[in-house]
């Protein structure tokens, strides 16, 4: 029985570390509506900074005085980056500042290493909570009956700073309805900076008290940030109460199916949030989401086909490309069909993203679904390479339909979360089935058949495919079901008026979008002759949401350009720089600030105002690229 | 738009294409590939360890009188963006070889691309057994003691002890599954009387150290086999020190003795774990003393394990290509096949049945000397002496 009482507080301690951070991201997220990637980056500065402190000053007040100043010192660094970096990009689209704090966090990996250097950095103990306390003949760290007792601290102060002081009834306010807020005369600006320096305070202790348990080294923002934002959600955005009673679920949902199923912590938080979800579509504690006030951006400038000017530019690109064998080598030919089969992965995301309204966090799990299709198929039931490459993404287009059955029953962030869960629970079906899977070791020797193996013949393959793909998702915009897809997107009451069926249309574009990844996935590994459990990962869903984002959502095929520039970048610096992540980082937070519509969405809007000052035939002729969306 | 998408396309590829052709003709180049921004503290020594190399090489006259030129990417830790760089570093950069990569799944990635394209490829550091038995191939050759072989050294040091519960901890992935499979049926076989009473797989990175070592307790064991590494470790040592896991249980530990792991641990240190390492402050043979005196020389800093893989990859790999007197692939794998040089840890030997070098491993017990962790009773064991016979290797091992 003290084992299970004392098992029961191990998790109580575990759940006040993850507690103190998602608090911080639930209170951003809530009134900005900011997905703040960039607070784990915050978490790990917190403890690479109080790990400097604590051993600089000795004693009790040293280590104290020193966590608690990293955490100030970091909420000073969270005010500058939210009045340099995120107030630019408020107005931006939606999630578009997540591109900003994705650029932020890569930058800060690399800055650590420099500034720390590579080793894993082990920090004092707590004076005053060194050893153990004997229940029953079990031994309790006695900093985790402090890290208990903190976790309710925490919370009370959030829950009087919320219910008792006028910040906190503006940031209720806020939280439920910002535009009425600013309508009436508080100034967003301060009250936003104060709300975002409160969070990352939250983050930077939560990290700085890690000292006396864990190692400071230089993954710690990716080891945490997933797991807050699954607890967020599942306790409900902007919930305090209900990131508390998600941190306390998952962490003894861990603590005691450990004792079961070893192998469970993988999964666990997913499978959790997976099911709260499809119970309760808003998380434990959460709302239903206000009905956004839509920027009008989106119908300010309305879509259509290309012209046949248009279309004939583009046909010559794709020809100039096609000859790209002609006088380029073997690498810069299979970099060029890498990139391909990003465009192909991209443009599936930016179809769901920008003309569905649909976000997801996991689409990498329909790009990885395709891949495994193939990879069975060819090494299986050794079949032909046409033969693969045409059933693979089916596998894909399974996974879509039946996951995005239950996905497009929730909207918004919700909608974007379920996503990454099922995307989580399908890399842990590939990690975890060795037998079948081959776990993380892979399947190897997916090798393209002779007629393709050549890099000019598997160039020409994946350019062929990106460019169908990308015309035949284009046709889908303008047709009918594209502009039912629409109507969803900007408004859900009156799509359903007008006899929409706004599920079953969503439904479908899910699987369409699922499957054309699969299609790039399927390419994929042809590509590399190998799949692995990576070509599901939440760091590749990440890299496809990037590239929509950099290439503009509010654009027919902006992703192309996303994924081109983002993918070339990311190959060339990793290629030529130690410090590809910093570099990269900046490029991205500089094309945030620079272009706030995304590359495309920019050049769009620049050729909008060249086409308003000059006769719109002669715009269209001199600038038959920027103005080709 | 899509115009200009393929213009960037085209401009990029041709400057991608364009570095290839800078270099000079007469040097041998050497590609090598390794996860430096993911792991930063093995292959920041590492790296040290075979820029020393190549200087050492080049100032002793290069290979047959040729400049040695190593190009090194990082990989990220990604298998695809490993071949990716693979391919640049054979396609554009015109390599005679590949080496390096750390992950196993990399290893293997990197491996089955050297098949496929017909490259020599010498794998430093990936542990699994899988690239010189399961998935070998007659391109693939590996430096570093593999699972099989560090297992087999731990057991023969665990079997004597006395405990017959045992439990294990191990990262839940390729590395952490095949080290507690090979321990535990080695194990089983010198000890049919042992139980097993307990296992956690925590996540690599991810370890929640406390229930773990709850849970470990909870099963009463009477010794533990652990395979975690990095923050995993320490996480885990810090929670079973103060929970007092540790005490009146032995513990065997893969890789603990390793500077890279043992360090960071610091006054934390358990004492009398049966561990795998490197104790480069205690080693007194001649190789190694050169290498140490050169290190510490060039770089002011103690080496780790990292530098010595690093070191002996690229010595290794100049002794292949010294031997065969060529870059030509087939004369380098009839080279390296039997080739025996020295090494910091003494003469290895590359076998020719398995390409699986012969270099060995520390095994000893950590303590703790002036607030620092190092291993003490140590003996170097010779990996030749920890490895199947050979009947059994051929039937582990796919025929070319």
């Amino acid at each position: 029985m003290a084992f299970y009482v004392v098992q029961f507080l191990t998790g109580l301690a575990s759940a006040a570390s993850l507690f103190l951070v998602a608090s911080g991201l639930s209170i951003i997220f809530g009134v900005t509506r900011i997905v703040n990637f960039a607070h784990g980056a915050f978490y790990m500065i917190g403890a690479y900074i109080a790990f400097t402190l604590t051993e600089r000053f000795s004693g009790a007040f040293g280590f104290w005085g020193g966590v608690v100043v990293a955490a100030l010192a970091v909420a000073l660094i969270g005010v500058l980056v939210e009045m340099v970096l995120l107030r630019r990009i408020y107005h931006a689209p939606e999630l578009f500042q997540l591109l900003g704090t994705f650029g932020l966090t890569l930058m800060v990996e690399d800055l650590v290493v420099l500034i720390w250097g590579p080793d894993d950095l082990v920090g004092r103990r707590a004076p005053g909570f060194k050893g153990a306390v004997d229940f029953f003949g079990q031994n309790i760290p006695s900093y985790d009956l402090f890290l208990i007792a903190l976790g309710p601290v925490v919370l009370g102060i959030l829950w009087l700073l919320f219910q008792r002081t006028r910040w906190g009834v503006l940031v209720r306010a806020a939280t439920q309805d910002r535009d009425m807020v600013a309508a009436l005369g508080v100034n967003q600006k301060w009250l936003f900076t104060s709300v975002f320096a409160v969070g990352v305070f939250l983050a930077a202790l939560g990290g700085a008290l890690q000292i006396p348990r864990d190692a400071v080294h230089h993954a710690m923002d990716l080891r945490i940030i997933v797991e807050v934002f699954v607890v967020v959600v599942i306790g409900g955005l902007g919930s305090i109460v209900g990131a508390f009673v998600a941190a306390v679920l998952v962490s003894e949902l861990n603590a005691f199916g450990i004792l079961i199923f070893p192998k469970i912590s993988i999964i666990l938080v997913f499978l959790v949030m997976a099911v709260v979800l499809i119970v309760r579509p808003w998380g434990l504690f959460g709302k239903p989401e206000a009905a956004a006030r839509k920027t009008p951006g989106l119908t300010v400038n309305p879509w259509r086909p290309l012209t046949s000017n248009e279309r004939l530019a583009a046909l010559a690109a794709l020809v100039i490309a096609a000859m790209l064998p002609l006088f380029a080598g073997n690498y810069a030919l299979t970099v060029g069909s890498e990139i391909a089969i990003f465009v192909i992965f991209a443009v599936s995301l930016h179809f769901l993203m920008s003309v569905g309204g649909l976000a997801s966090f996991g689409h990498a799990a329909y790009f990885g679904l395709g891949a495994y299709g193939v990879a069975f198929l060819a090494k299986m039931a050794g079949l032909p390479m046409i033969v693969c490459l045409l059933l693979g993404p089916l596998l894909g287009c399974m996974g879509a339909a039946v996951f995005g059955f239950f996905a497009v029953q929730l909207s918004g962030v919700y909608f974007a979360m379920l996503t990454l869960a099922f995307a989580q629970i399908v890399w842990s079906i590939a990690f975890q089935w060795v037998s079948v899977t081959g776990g993380d070791n892979g399947v190897l020797g997916v090798w393209p058949a002779s007629w393709a193996a050549s890099p000019s013949h598997f160039y020409w393959l994946a350019l062929g495919v990106a460019a169908l793909v990308t015309v035949a998702l284009r046709v889908m915009v303008f047709s009918p079901f594209g502009y039912a897809l629409r109507a969803t997107r900007d408004s859900l009451l009156r799509s359903e008026a007008v006899g929409i069926n706004a599920k079953r249309i969503q439904w479908t574009a899910f699987v369409i979008a699922g499957t054309t990844a699969g299609i790039g996935g399927a390419l994929f590994a042809y590509l590399k002759g190998s799949v692995f459990p990576d070509n599901l990962g939440i760091s590749l869903s990440v890299d496809a949401l990037v590239m929509v984002l950099l290439g503009g959502v509010e654009t027919v095929s902006g992703g192309v350009i996303g994924a081109i520039v983002y993918k070339a970048l990311n190959i060339w610096l990793v290629s030529q720089t130690d410090l590809s992540k910093l570099v990269l980082g900046g490029f991205i937070v500089l094309i945030v600030v620079v272009f706030p519509k995304g590359i495309v969405g920019m050049l769009e809007m620049l050729a909008q105002r060249h086409r308003k000052s000059s006769p719109p035939g002669s715009s269209l002729l001199a600038k038959p690229i920027e103005s080709a969306e | 738009m899509r115009a200009r998408s393929y213009f960037v396309g085209a401009a990029f590829a041709l400057l991608a294409g364009g570095i290839g052709h800078s270099a000079v003709a007469e040097d041998i180049k050497i590609g090598e590939i390794n996860s430096y921004s993911l792991l930063p503290s093995f292959t920041e020594p590492y790296r040290k360890g075979w820029q020393l190399a190549v200087e050492e090489i080049n100032a002793a006259g290069g290979i047959n009188g040729k400049k040695l030129v190593v190009i090194s990417k990082d990989d990220g830790g990604k298998p695809a963006d490993a071949q990716t760089a693979a391919n640049e570093l054979v396609s554009s950069e015109g390599v005679a070889m590949l080496t390096g990569t750390f992950l196993s799944n990399i290893g293997l990635a990197v491996s089955d691309f050297a098949n496929q394209k017909k490259v020599f490829f010498l794998a430093a550091e990936p542990l699994t057994d899988a690239v010189t038995w399961a998935k070998g191939n007659k391109y693939t050759f590996r430096l570093r003691p593999s699972n099989y072989m560090q297992a087999a050294m731990l057991v023969e040091a665990a079997s004597k002890l006395p405990a017959k519960r045992w439990a294990t901890i191990a990262p839940n992935y390729e590395y952490g599954q095949s080290a507690v499979a090979v321990f535990k049926k080695l194990m089983s076989e010198k000890r049919p009387d042992i139980q097993w009473v307990d296992e956690q797989w925590p996540p690599q990175g991810k370890i929640d150290a406390g229930p773990v070592v709850q849970a470990v307790a909870q099963a009463n064991p009477e010794a533990i086999l652990n395979v975690t590494f990095g923050p995993d470790l320490v996480k885990l040592v810090r929670e079973g020190n103060t929970r007092g896991l540790f005490k009146g249980r032995e513990v065997v530990s893969f890789l603990t003795g390793e500077p890279e792991y043992l360090d960071p641990l610091k006054d934390e240190t358990p004492e009398g774990w049966i561990v795998t390492g490197y104790p480069w402050y205690s080693l007194k043979t001649p190789e190694h003393d050169a290498f140490l005196k050169a290190y510490q020389a060039k770089y002011n800093d103690y080496p780790r394990l990292g530098s010595i893989v690093g070191y002996q990859t690229i010595k290794a790999a100049a002794a292949i290509l010294a031997k065969a007197g060529s870059t030509d692939t087939d004369k380098m794998i009839a080279a390296a096949e039997g080739l025996s040089m020295p090494s910091p840890f003494g003469e290895i030997t590359f076998r020719k049945i398995d390409h699986q070098s012969t270099l060995g491993a520390f095994v000893g017990k950590t303590a703790q000397k002036d607030g620092k962790g190092v291993m003490v009773d140590f003996a170097y064991k010779k990996g030749s002496d920890y490895l199947p016979s050979d009947a059994e290797v051929e039937k582990l091992r796919p025929k070319d």
